[in-house]
């Protein structure tokens, strides 16, 4: 009998927690973490809610009689007045100013993030890094008026005014370049800190000098962190609005020459959606369609940036 | 305070008479580093103290006492280390061949060169088993048949049979005492008159522990080995000689003794050396 009472008396400790453990309602948790949790949904719900506003105003674009999916993706010439939807013209204006941007920004932001984790003392780092970091906090739109004012006229006077027009894509990328800088450059050099000082040491103690150990070992060891950096700036050159908008061009064109107006896919979307366009017209659906194209674009950009990162720390440890 | 001053069979250590630097004389070929009242700061704190020792060559010499006593940072003076360390400052005379290695105008990286160094933690280069010990020698202008010297350098160190079918396989799959040492080969492969060894077994297993001792001892034919080690048993095992050191009340390290590790673990002369070695303290 006494046995099996002990026995039932185990179970029951077994099972429920005495008084002075027993769980407490705390209402303040529940709510904060309710409160956190809606913090969060609205950025995935804005998200979504942009997804699904591109496409479904994208899908009335494509559905549309007057497009043809495959003209849309082979030919050059968009003229949305006549039904001439030809994206290249658009996609070849932002690649060019890309690729000027980037010949400024990943040399020069390599350069300066090697310059700041591997030469410069820590004093000077913590005067450069912030105010390498200002140029990432001036307005775009500053941005646009300096290649307007500044770097169109620098390029007209060294290649001559009959060379270069006003608006062109050289102008605006080259200063687009500037301010992707900063960001090439703060990632890199994120980079480049991350990589062990035991490596630096290694390379120092074979005899290395500070750039054999800078360009051979440590940029080699930072390559993933790097790459990263250099396809967000890439991503980050392709959406940027407000400095080819004023700068690049404000027709589409399609030309090779950076010397020539060009419109970007952004600067296109801009100028017509600030111009007087009914709701509802082909044009108007039009920019929803460049709007996916452009999402799409930077979208696998940043996905290949993170499959990059993640492979980040398996290089050296 | 200088408390070296007492004789061995073999070398006379202490303060010997200052000898012309440009000029060394043939008691002084026997010796691989001269060191002469050193002393490290880390800005105003004194972190090593007026050391006065004669290191001689192709043997191997440990640095044993407590944690904190500055041997890491003695032994990283001898190859100019410490110069990367913002803030610290050697004063003292460190003679390598006769020649003082802080005379203005020495460059740090021609000193590296014939002076290698291995480390506490295996730091393979995120390369390959073959680019590791091939780099080294390319960046130092070796210009001979670099797959003949990859395979003398791993035999030498040991590793060649463990490594010779992933020769292109990084580094940093070997285990750690394999990495430890490819490590080794590395700092051979430039062929350094001297090698540092930092504690290089201290983030071993015992087996990986025992292989690098061994190593240590055949490469002691060849070169001058200075290890530091926390371990005893270990400075007893593979070394030569045995300098052991100690922080005073100003926690800056000093030399207590410095001796053949025969007679600083059977026959210490200063009480601090017995009891440390007794395991009283440390």
């Amino acid at each position: 009998m006494a046995t099996t009472l002990s026995a039932k008396a185990l179970t029951r400790r077994a099972t429920s927690a005495p008084p002075e453990l027993r769980r407490k309602p705390r209402p303040l948790e529940v709510l904060i973490q309710a409160f956190f949790f809606a913090c969060g949904a609205v950025s995935i719900l804005t998200t979504i809610g942009i997804v699904y506003v591109l496409g479904s105003e994208a899908w009335l674009f494509f559905r549309s009689p007057e497009v043809d999916l495959v003209e849309f993706f082979t030919t050059t010439s968009w003229v949305p007045a006549v039904g001439q939807f030809g994206i290249w013209s658009l996609v070849n204006a932002t690649m060019m100013t890309t690729t000027f941007a980037m010949i400024v920004a990943l040399p020069l932001g390599l350069a300066s993030a090697i310059y700041l984790s591997e030469y410069a003392s820590p004093g000077v780092r913590n005067v450069l890094k912030p105010v390498l970091e200002i140029l990432a906090g001036i307005p775009t739109v500053v941005y646009g008026y300096f290649a307007l004012t500044f770097m169109t006229p620098l390029l007209r006077a060294i290649l001559g005014r009959d060379v270069v027009e006003i608006y062109n894509t050289a102008s605006a990328g080259l200063v687009m370049g500037i301010l992707i800088l900063p960001l090439v450059s703060s990632m890199s050099e994120d980079a480049l800190s991350a990589v062990p000082r035991s490596l630096r040491e290694a390379a120092y103690a074979l005899g290395a000098t500070r750039l054999e150990t800078a360009v051979r070992i440590v940029v080699p060891a930072a390559l993933s962190g790097i790459t990263a950096a250099f396809i967000l700036a890439v991503s980050r050159a392709v959406g940027e609005t407000m400095i080819v908008a004023i700068a690049a061009g404000a027709g589409p064109a399609f030309t090779f020459n950076p010397f020539k107006a060009a419109e970007t896919m952004t600067g296109h979307i801009v100028r017509i959606s600030g111009g007087d366009l009914s709701y509802d017209s082909i044009d108007y659906d039009s920019i929803f369609a460049i709007g996916l194209l452009l999402f799409l674009m930077t979208l696998a950009l940043n996905l290949i940036s993170r499959a990059i990162m993640r492979r980040f720390r398996e290089v050296y440890e | 305070m200088i408390r070296l001053n007492f004789e061995l069979p073999s070398l006379t250590l202490g303060k010997s008479a200052a000898l012309d630097a440009s000029n060394p004389s043939a008691e002084e070929d026997s010796y691989a580093l001269e060191v002469r009242n050193l002393s490290v700061y880390y800005d105003s704190f004194r972190a090593v103290k007026d050391i006065n020792l004669k290191l001689p060559k192709r043997k191997i010499t440990a640095f044993i006492g407590p944690s904190g006593c500055g041997k890491s940072t003695l032994l990283r003076t001898f190859n100019r280390m410490n110069d990367l360390i913002p803030g610290v400052r050697v004063e003292g005379e460190v003679l390598f061949n006769g020649y003082n290695l802080y005379a203005p105008g020495v460059d740090a990286v021609e000193v590296r060169r014939r002076i290698g160094m291995v480390f506490q933690k295996p730091n393979p280069f995120p390369k390959s088993i073959y680019e590791n010990i091939a780099w080294g020698a390319r960046i130092n202008g070796y210009r001979g048949n670099m797959d003949e010297l990859v395979e003398q350098t791993l035999r030498q160190a040991a590793l060649w049979d463990e490594v010779k079918d992933k020769l292109h396989q990084s580094g940093l799959s070997l285990s750690g005492g394999q990495q430890q040492r490819l490590c080794i080969a590395r700092a051979i492969a430039i062929k350094p008159e001297i090698i540092l060894m930092d504690e290089p077994a201290s983030a071993l297993d015992p087996i990986s522990t025992l292989k690098i001792e061994e190593l240590m001892r055949q490469l002691a034919e060849k070169y001058t080995i200075v290890v530091v080690t926390h371990n005893m048993q270990q400075a007893a095992r593979i070394s030569d000689y045995t300098a052991f050191l100690m922080m005073d009340e100003d926690r800056a390290g000093y030399l207590v003794e410095y001796g053949t590790t025969a007679q600083i673990f059977t026959n210490p002369r200063e009480k601090a050396t017995e009891d440390y070695i007794t395991g009283r303290f440390g």
